[in-house]
Formats: C-alpha cells, sequence, structure tokens
C-alpha cells in the first residue's frame, strides 16, 4: 500500500519538478501545424512514447538498478549512463532542457528526501540530465524498477497532453480518454524499458525522431513561446 | 463571516466584538511575520499582483532607488518568454547580469507558488554570476486576484494593484489583497481619469489588511517609489540587525 501511494505522489503532474513550464515538444508540433486536434495530439503521443518515453525510461530504470543493485561502480555506471543518454539527444536544446529539468528534480528530491543520496550523479555542468535524477528519486521513494519506469513513460505523455489542453482548447474529457487509451501502450514501453536496464549502458534503446529535434532548435529560437519547451 | 465578505461600512461603525466567535488575538510585542532569511543571503521580496498593475515598472523604479546603495538582483517570470526581462534591459536601470528570466508555461501563478525550482534556480544562477546580493526582486507574471508568493520562495511580498482597475478591487480582496506584505495602489495620477475614489480604495484597503500596510504610488510623479524603497529598507534593516552576516552592504 505504502508503494502504491508514493507511486502516485511520484508520478502526479503536480509533484513540484518544474514540468509545467513544459510542452515536451508540442508547442514547436503545434506551430508547425501537425498538431491540431485529437487524432493529431493522438499519433503525436504515440511517436513520444516510442521515442523520448522509451529512452527516457529505459535511462530511468537503468539509474534505478544501478543505485538499487549495491554496485561498488555506481558513479561511474552513471556517468555513463550520463554520457551515453547526451549521445542520444541530438538536439542541443533538448539536452539542456533534460539537464535543466534534472537539477529541478534533484532539488526537489534533495528537499523531501534528505537522508537519500543523490553524491552519485555525475558532476555535469548543467546537472545530470533528468531520467537518471528520476532513476535515483524513485530508489529514494523505495519504488521497484518497473514503477521508475512506468513514472518515467506517465511523464513523457501526460505533460504534452497537459499542453495540448492548453494551446488548443481541446475537450479536457476527450484528451483524457484518449490518455487512457495509450496507458496499455504506456505499460508495454515502460516494460520494455525496465528490461533494457539489466543490459550494458551502451545497449539500451537509441529511438529518435528527428523532425521533434528539429522543432525544439527552432523553437528555442522563437521570440514569444508559452513553454520552455 | 468570511474575512472577504466584511462590508467595508463595518469599518467605519465597529460592530461590539463578538466573543462567542472562537478567534485569536496576535500576542502584543511578539513579530506576526514568519521568520526572516538564514543568514548570509539576500532578502527575497516577491512583487506580484493583476496584469498591467505596473509590477515591471515598480520593479523599475526599485532598481533606480537602490542604484548604488544595494547588492541588487531581479527575477522575472513572463506568461510569454522574456518580454519583461527584456523591458528592464533596455531601460537600463540594472546591469543586465544581475536580471534573470523564468519562463512559466501558461501558470505564472504555479511557477511562484506550488513548484518554484525554476525560481529558486534563477536566484541561486544570480548570485554564482554575480556574487552575494544583499536584495533579490521576483517579479510574477500578470496574473489574478488570487495569485501570491510560496514563502518557501520569497521572505516578503507586496502585491500591486492599480486605480484604472476600478476601485471596487480592494474590497473584492482575494489573498494578494488580504496578505500580502505590502500593498501598493498605483497609478495613482490615473484617479480623475477612470473616476476612481481613492479615499474608498483607502478605507477598503484598511478593512480588509487590517494592520497591513498600503502605499498608494504613482511612478509619474515618483520615479524611485520612495515610499515602498522605505519599506524595503526597513524590511533589509531587519532582516540585517537579525543576520548580521548579511547586513555588508556595498554599491550594486
Amino acid at each position: 500500500m505504502t508503494t502504491s501511494s508514493l507511486l502516485l505522489l511520484v508520478a502526479d503532474g503536480r509533484f513540484p519538478a518544474g514540468a509545467h513550464a513544459h510542452s515536451g515538444g508540442l508547442e514547436a508540433a503545434v506551430a508547425a501545424g501537425r498538431v491540431t486536434d485529437l487524432a493529431t495530439l493522438e499519433a503525436f503521443l504515440a511517436g513520444r512514447l516510442a521515442t523520448a518515453g522509451l529512452v527516457g525510461a529505459a535511462f530511468a530504470a537503468a539509474a534505478h538498478r544501478a543505485v538499487t543493485s549495491g554496485s561498488a561502480v555506481r558513479g561511474s555506471t552513471l556517468a555513463l549512463l550520463d554520457a551515453e543518454l547526451d549521445a542520444r539527444t541530438a538536439a542541443p536544446a533538448l539536452r539542456t532542457v533534460s539537464r535543466r529539468q534534472g537539477r529541478a528534480l534533484l532539488r526537489a528530491g534533495r528537499a523531501i528526501w534528505p537522508e537519500a543520496s543523490f553524491d552519485d550523479l555525475p558532476a555535469t555542468p548543467g546537472g545530470a540530465h533528468q531520467p537518471l535524477v528520476l532513476g535515483l528519486l524513485c530508489a529514494a521513494a523505495g519504488l521497484s524498477r518497473a514503477e521508475t519506469a512506468t513514472v518515467a513513460v506517465h511523464g513523457t505523455v501526460t505533460g504534452a497532453a497537459s499542453a495540448a489542453v492548453r494551446l488548443l482548447g481541446l475537450d479536457p474529457y476527450r484528451v483524457q480518454a484518449l490518455l487512457v487509451g495509450l496507458a496499455g501502450r504506456c505499460d508495454g514501453i515502460a516494460a520494455a524499458a525496465a528490461r533494457a536496464a539489466d543490459d550494458p549502458p551502451e545497449r539500451p534503446a537509441a529511438a529518435a525522431a528527428p523532425l521533434a529535434d528539429i522543432h525544439a532548435e527552432a523553437h528555442a529560437t522563437w521570440e514569444v513561446r508559452l513553454f520552455a519547451s | 463571516m468570511r474575512p472577504d465578505t466584511v462590508a467595508p461600512e463595518a469599518d467605519r461603525n465597529p460592530a461590539p466584538h463578538d466573543e462567542t466567535v472562537p478567534h485569536t488575538h496576535p500576542e502584543p510585542g511578539v513579530d506576526p511575520h514568519p521568520p526572516l532569511a538564514q543568514a548570509g543571503r539576500a532578502l527575497r521580496v516577491g512583487i506580484g499582483g493583476p496584469v498591467g498593475s505596473g509590477k515591471t515598472a515598480l520593479v523599475a523604479a526599485l532598481c533606480r532607488a537602490f542604484a548604488g546603495e544595494l547588492r541588487l538582483g531581479v527575477v522575472t517570470n513572463d506568461i510569454y518568454t522574456t518580454e519583461d526581462a527584456d523591458f528592464l534591459k533596455r531601460a537600463g536601470v540594472l546591469d543586465p547580469a544581475r536580471i534573470r528570466a523564468v519562463e512559466t508555461g501558461c501558470c505564472p501563478h504555479t511557477a511562484i507558488r506550488d513548484d518554484i525550482g525554476a525560481n529558486l534556480d534563477a536566484v541561486d544562477e544570480l548570485a554564482e554570476a554575480v556574487g552575494p546580493l544583499d536584495l533579490v526582486l521576483i517579479e510574477s507574471g500578470g496574473d489574478n486576484l488570487t495569485a501570491t508568493f510560496s514563502r518557501g520562495l520569497v521572505d516578503r511580498q507586496i502585491f500591486v494593484v492599480d486605480v484604472a482597475g476600478g476601485d471596487k478591487v480592494p474590497r473584492k480582496g482575494g489573498p494578494g489583497v488580504t496578505s500580502a506584505d505590502l500593498l501598493v495602489i498605483n497609478k495613482t495620477d490615473l484617479a480623475p481619469m477612470v473616476g476612481a475614489d481613492l479615499a474608498v480604495m483607502d478605507r477598503d484597503a484598511r478593512a480588509r489588511r487590517g494592520d497591513l500596510p498600503t502605499v498608494f504610488l504613482s511612478i509619474v510623479g515618483d520615479p524611485a517609489a520612495g515610499r515602498v524603497a522605505d519599506w524595503i529598507r526597513h524590511e533589509l534593516a531587519h532582516h540585517a540587525a537579525l543576520h548580521p552576516v548579511a547586513a555588508r552592504g556595498g554599491p550594486a
């Protein structure tokens, strides 16, 4: 029971880790006319699940594994994971966003679980990538590796869906129904990501969406935007 | 009766004190404010209020007031990108290195109240970039009468409303008007043009705010916002008296 409540708390969009300021690439896709309604939103979210969702969850699960497996080399494993995730994030703007979100999540983690150790995270300039911090935070909360992957996948779709409600004025009930329809796929991606954590750090998925990378770079240069990414 | 449904007339003809309702009084001689910042860090003052009430102009005025007096930093929260930060940089009232902008994803109130990490990051980055600060002003994005700052982000907060928004705004109350440490009623120079009665606003503000201070301001007539600057100086002195390490001054 305790673990279930903690899972809900960590996955809640109200968890104070700065997610509200990000659209997960949706604002740029809306401006490009690629997401205009529920059907195109569903296609966008499905694409996001298969790329950023899978990769982020795999690295969150791998970071969770690194700090819960009793390994003596967890610092170097996390540093390697950070570098591998950097290599899988082609757009410099998205690397910056991921590290910024990692810092926000780390601030929350240190404040909420002051006894937990986050000191194994690499001292990368700008901070560690968000999925790594998420893996350690979920470990601090006592969540399992599978739950950690579920939290990561959940955040990938709910953030963008919430941004769609705000940007396009879509019916919030229909958007929620769409997320319900995607739940099975989310669970499948999370399970695959949790399994991938057993692979060596250089093996996890490298799925990417070049158009999303290009949109992210353009978005970062906009003079007027509602979301930070 | 909820505090914000008390008719302003009650202030002019106070009813006999109703002792049947459970209530408490502040202990005389005890500071009702929450504890101030720990030693060695800047006093953080939030400036909030509705869209167009003059928050950015007040920040610019305070930059003028404290130039050469305090080590100052400013964090802005915009609904759209970095508009307010850009305005302050163009105004030339403060070194651009001392201004940071936070983007809020359509949720200006969330960034100052529910999820304050980006603002705390900005405050940390300012100190890293320009060294120790005496005072950080954190301007919220223009929002509505319910937007207030988290005590986890600021030590004191100022709520800015303007006479052109209607002289009924103080009577409407809301957490900003009722609980801000200082209420600024701005653009008093416009009062005759919009038919706003400053006496009504003053009376309603007193009814809503009890002993908390209210300042009437026209930046046209007072480009350095003298009374607001004096209030901040008073709060800073309080801060410095409690935390001598933070007291060392020096020009910005």
